[in-house]
């Protein structure tokens, strides 16, 4: 599937900033086999002082730009073309649960694909005994860890009520799911934490859903803002699943992946010293369709 | 010296065999297992024995008399319990005896370090590099994985100059068996070599004679080459190298600013540094400037708050950006915080072989980390020496828990369980055992555990070992009462050679061409601070001169003074403060100010002038507790003002006249502008009441003046004339103008392209208004509007120079 993906950022500035470096980490990523970057621009209004463009540890391309001082009003867009192909797995080739320990101590590497990164609790991801038990439960009757990964999922969608007024974007995990609601950064991080409770390394995934569904099937939830899922790991041989706990689904070629980390933190999109002297209001819009469509 | 090798009379050996009893079971360093005097210590115990117990107090006094006058203190962060969570400075513990090591066995210790920190280096590389490490299978994924100082953003950044560590420090201490052990790797940014230095002062005080005959070498040398070293590793010959310090509520602040004015470097803050084109800069009063080599004194995640801790705020937005472009040097290399980590210690004797290709020289404590099977096995087979505690840990071992696992009654299956579920997470260490060495306790020697800090320099010839180093001594015969934290003292290291040691100095040989260093230009936070120090000591003055004088009316007059006082209350009012009492709040908290002020420039101030401040501020508490109004407070505040004056006096005669004093100075113009034009504004009003007048010059320090220019009786026209236009009383407006307009001229582009910048011309307007005006013009209108010109100037100042 190709889809054009257009973002826009807006911030309003009460009062004029101070000069300021963000990184946005909002660039489609290029992923061997299944997902290929056809074109792409980031513009920003006004002209930054300085920009560059590099990966950082987990491969995620950063786009940093210094804005020049006096800022009263900032716009990035982003718009680019995406091949996006996708296969489920039809076996359940993963590991058994019992068996992942063993399996993830054999492997020497600490490369951002490597599994040791994603199974210690994270800046964001402290260990929670509430999710803990949650998961637990959820889990009981699993024997490997894709199972694990999608009665965790499912659990969860049925447990948590999706409400964009409910948490904000610092709101921890757990107190998240105390109220049992939230975004799909919360039922993303809700989920690692469960995971890696149950000993399965699990990232956190930044990417885009696209906005219209398909002829006769229903309109996701997070299609119009960017969007969050879950990586988790099942063994040597299945390597990495994803799968989308807001919607009670296996990550497939609706998704469009930006990039991994340990948590929210890793791949925010935006981070930054915009020195904040007043209030700021800020806004985000995405818009993504097939190719050819609207 | 020739009688290090005569014994002590045996009477004096004997009398401190009878005191003092090392534990059994450990190494002391003063005495052998026979209880003899070690030869080293022979010297030094003949010296301390001879001198009567009158004269032993009055040397000691002296070393601490050192450390009280240059202001050498410890943060202390206080406990829930003891100062509301709140830290406080302490008076430096030094425990006067020095710790004495032989040359011989110094040199042993010191190739034992140099392999280390040679090791330490390319564990470093490997971590932040290829990580072949981990890919051969000789240090476990998960360690570093999980490892919070292993900062992802910093792999493959390569250092500009090509290491990623250039100081380290070894906690050392020795076992039962004679031996040194390494107890743990300081690489983060490792203090103390500064109070070290500050030891080694106070000691020599104290023992200046038998310390000059014992050829002990000089610390100044390894300072040296490490400050040229630094330089060196500029690119920019016309870039600085800077003191990165998280700020004065660090706990070793004093260290930094310490450092910082003995090796001759900027001492910055996060909030100083910016960085534009992949260039790290600091903000000053002429602009940004280029640093071109950091020595960071804060940790790695706080450095940058846009690619590693986004909570810090202090640190620099694209500090990381900078390395990753090699736009300057670091020192240490960001993230070197990972080779602290305790659970590496069971690695470092192997890594030593497969990296360095030979044993270490110095083990280090036994070490297991629990994520290994067998690991645990053997932690479970002799659970009764060992301490268990967090893998990734950095602090000193005797910080944290140090009962041996047999004691913590903990049964063997729940240390199972533990180590099952919590493996990864868990380090086990031998239980420390450290030796003892002599201090003074209560005028005898008494064995107290000793561990000892070494300090690690890169320099143009390689590693180099201070040669001395920061002993902690206990408090009490248990290990723990080492950390200083824990009431531990601090104790001077003498390496004892055999022959005398070449003199060396912080100045520059002979031979090197002399020249002239201007003082590099003044960060604009470090101005901010001066110009505000300036502004409150002033402040103070003022306060304390209109409390004088109401104090005496109300000694005088009583009630009957009352018109005259409510017309002051609008002064007090202005100066934020209420003259309810002797000593007022108002008064101490403006105190607090300057003290804040003051605290964040100590590296660019006498010690004299802030030991005079903080003696002021002491002075001021106790009197507010006790002073009742009247008489007494008038006194009181005499008192006051003439300790005030002795500050300004320190500051005045001793401060370098450059940039950070022209701030200091318009600082303190432009307060006594202030309150000059307030206090005439009120006094000299139209209306205002019988004695206003008199009060004004009282308060205006001029009554002698005024007498001898007016003859006649006070008027308002004298008054205004000698206390707003006369230029040449130090008290007058007109006087602080003149002295502002002076500064303001000398300060770096006072001028933009030719054209006086917003500041000059405002500047230069209200001056002349001012020196053209006659006093019968200057109404109390005319005052008011004068005094907002002057405030304006502030604000003025502030956006050129000090933001």
């Amino acid at each position: 599937m190709l889809y054009r993906i257009r973002l826009v950022i807006d911030y309003v500035f009460a009062r004029p900033t101070g000069a300021g470096r963000q990184q946005f980490r909002i660039l489609p990523a290029n992923l061997p086999g299944c997902q290929t970057v056809a074109s792409e621009t980031v513009t920003f209004a006004p002209d930054p002082q300085e920009r560059q463009v590099f990966d950082d540890f987990y491969g995620t391309r950063v786009v940093q730009a210094v804005m020049p001082p006096g800022l009263t009003k900032l716009t990035v867009t982003m718009q680019a073309s995406v091949i996006r192909r996708s296969a489920p797995p039809e076996f359940d080739m993963s590991a058994p649960l019992a068996d992942l320990p063993g399996q993830i101590a054999l492997i020497r590497d600490l490369g951002p694909e490597a599994p040791h990164h994603f199974l210690p609790p994270s800046p964001r991801l402290p260990p929670s005994a509430d999710i803990a038990t949650f998961a637990r439960s959820a889990t009981a009757n699993c024997t490997t860890a894709r199972d694990v990964v999608q009665a965790m999922g499912r659990a969860l969608h049925a447990e948590m009520t999706f409400d964009a007024d409910a948490t904000e974007v610092d709101t921890p995990a757990e107190t998240a799911f105390a109220g049992r609601h939230g975004v799909c950064q919360d039922f993303a991080q809700i989920m690692i934490s469960g995971l890696r409770s149950i000993g399965i390394p699990a990232a956190y995934v930044a990417g885009y859903l696209r906005t219209l569904p398909p002829p006769g099937k229903p309109r996701l939830e997070g299609a119009d803002a960017m969007h969050a899922w879950v990586r988790a790991w099942t063994g040597a041989e299945s390597g990495w699943v994803e799968y989308d706990p807001t919607n009670a689904c296996w990550v497939a070629e609706d998704h469009i992946v930006v990039g991994y980390g340990r948590d929210y933190g890793d791949v925010a999109p935006v981070i930054g010293m915009l020195r904040l002297d007043g209030s700021q209001k800020g806004s985000h819009k995405v818009d993504i369709r097939p190719e050819g469509e609207g | 010296m020739q009688t290090a090798n005569t014994d002590p009379n045996p009477a004096q050996i004997a009398a401190i065999a009878r005191d003092y009893h090392p534990p059994a079971a450990t190494q002391d360093e003063l005495v052998d297992a026979r209880g003899e005097m070690r030869p080293v210590w022979r010297g030094f115990m003949r010296h301390l024995l001879a001198l009567s117990g009158e004269e032993r107090t009055r040397r000691l006094a002296r070393a601490d008399q050192y450390l009280m006058d240059s202001g050498v203190f410890y943060r202390q962060y206080g406990t829930a319990k003891t100062e509301g969570g709140q830290s406080v400075e302490r008076p430096w513990p030094l425990s006067h005896i020095p710790v004495l090591i032989a040359q011989g066995e110094w040199q042993g210790l010191s190739a034992a370090l140099i392999q280390r920190a040679e090791l330490l280096e390319a564990v470093m590389a490997d971590l932040y590099g290829e990580n072949r490490l981990v890919a051969e299978g000789k240090l476990p994924a998960a360690l570093i994985a999980a490892n919070p100082e292993w900062l992802r953003p910093m792999v493959g950044v390569r250092p500009r100059d090509g290491h990623y560590l250039h100081f380290l420090a070894f906690e050392i201490g020795r076992g039962p068996d004679g031996n040194w052990w390494v107890l743990a790797d300081r690489a983060q940014a490792p203090s103390g070599a500064g109070y070290a230095l500050e030891n080694r002062v106070a000691t020599s005080r104290a023992f200046a004679d038998v310390y000059a005959g014992m050829n002990v070498p000089r610390l100044a040398g390894f300072f040296r080459d490490f400050r040229d070293q630094l330089q060196a590793l500029r690119h920019d010959p016309l870039a600085r190298v800077a003191i990165l310090t998280p700020g004065t509520m660090n706990e070793t602040y004093y260290e930094h600013a310490y450092i910082a004015r003995y090796l001759g470097f900027t001492l910055v803050e996060g909030e100083d540094l910016t960085v534009a084109g992949n260039r790290l800069l600091v903000r000053t009063v002429s602009g940004l400037r280029p640093v071109d080599v950091l020595w960071r004194r804060m940790d790695s995640a706080f450095a940058d708050p846009v690619e590693l801790n986004q909570q810090s705020r202090i640190g620099t937005p694209g500090m990381v950006s900078a390395l990753r472009a090699q736009g300057l040097t670091m020192v240490n290399a960001l993230g070197s915080g990972v080779l602290e980590t305790r659970a590496l210690m069971a690695f470092l004797p192997k890594l030593a072989r497969d990296l360095l290709g030979s044993d270490l020289l110095m083990p280090n404590i036994a070490t297991w980390w629990c994520g290994g099977a067998a690991e645990r096995q053997a932690v479970l087979a002799d659970p009764g020496r060992m301490v268990i505690s967090d893998a990734f840990a950095t602090g000193l071992p005797y910080e944290g828990p140090l009962q041996g696992l047999a004691a913590s009654g903990l049964a063997t299956a729940d240390l199972a369980a533990k180590l099952a579920s919590e493996g990864p997470r868990l380090v086990a260490q031998e239980a420390v055992t450290l030796s003892t060495t002599p201090a003074l306790v209560e005028g005898r020697l008494q064995p107290r555990p000793l561990s000892l800090r070494v300090f690690l320099a890169r320099t143009a010839q390689g590693w180099q070992v201070m040669p001395g180093g920061f002993a902690r001594i206990g408090a009490s015969p248990e290990p723990a009462a080492i950390a200083m934290q824990n009431g531990g003292n601090a104790a001077d290291v003498w390496i004892v050679a055999d022959r005398p040691q070449p003199a060396v100095s912080m100045v520059a040989p002979p031979s090197a061409a002399y020249r002239r260093v201007t003082p590099g230009s003044l960060p604009s936070r470090a101005a901010d601070n001066l110009f505000w120090l300036g502004r409150y000591v002033e402040r103070a003055e003022g306060i304390m001169r209109l409390l004088r004088a109401r104090n005496i009316r109300l000694a005088e007059a009583g009630e009957a003074a009352s018109p005259l006082l409510a017309a002051m209350d609008p002064l007090f009012e202005s100066l934020g403060t209420k003259p309810d009492t002797g000593v007022p709040a108002g008064l101490l908290s403006t105190l607090g100010w300057a003290i804040s002020s003051a605290g964040h420039v100590r590296d660019r101030f006498s010690p004299d002038a802030w030991q005079a401040l903080i003696d002021l501020n002491k002075t001021a508490t106790r009197m507010a507790a006790k002073v009742t109004p009247g008489d007494d407070a008038a006194r009181a505040l005499s008192a006051l003002l003439r300790k005030l004056t002795g500050f300004s006096g320190l500051v005045h005669e001793n401060m370098y006249r450059f940039l950070g004093w022209r701030f200091l100075t318009i600082g303190r113009h432009h307060e006594r502008a202030m309150g000059m034009a307030a206090n005439l504004a009120i006094l000299a009003d139209a209306k205002a009441p019988e004695g206003a007048l008199d009060l004004a010059i009282e308060v205006g320090d001029s009554v002698m003046t005024h007498r001898r220019r007016f003859s006649l009786q006070t008027s308002r026209v004298t008054v205004i004339d000698l206390l707003a236009l006369d230029e040449m009383n130090p008290r007058s407006l007109r006087y602080q103008l003149d002295g502002m307009a002076e500064q303001l001229r000398l300060l770096p582009e006072a001028d933009e392209y030719g054209m006086p910048s917003d500041l000059t011309r405002a500047m230069l307007r209200l001056h002349t208004d001012l020196a053209t005006t006659r006093p019968e013009d200057l109404t109390t209108q005319a005052i008011w509007a004068l005094r907002g010109r002057i405030a304006g100037l502030s604000d003025l100042l502030t956006a050129a120079y000090l933001r």
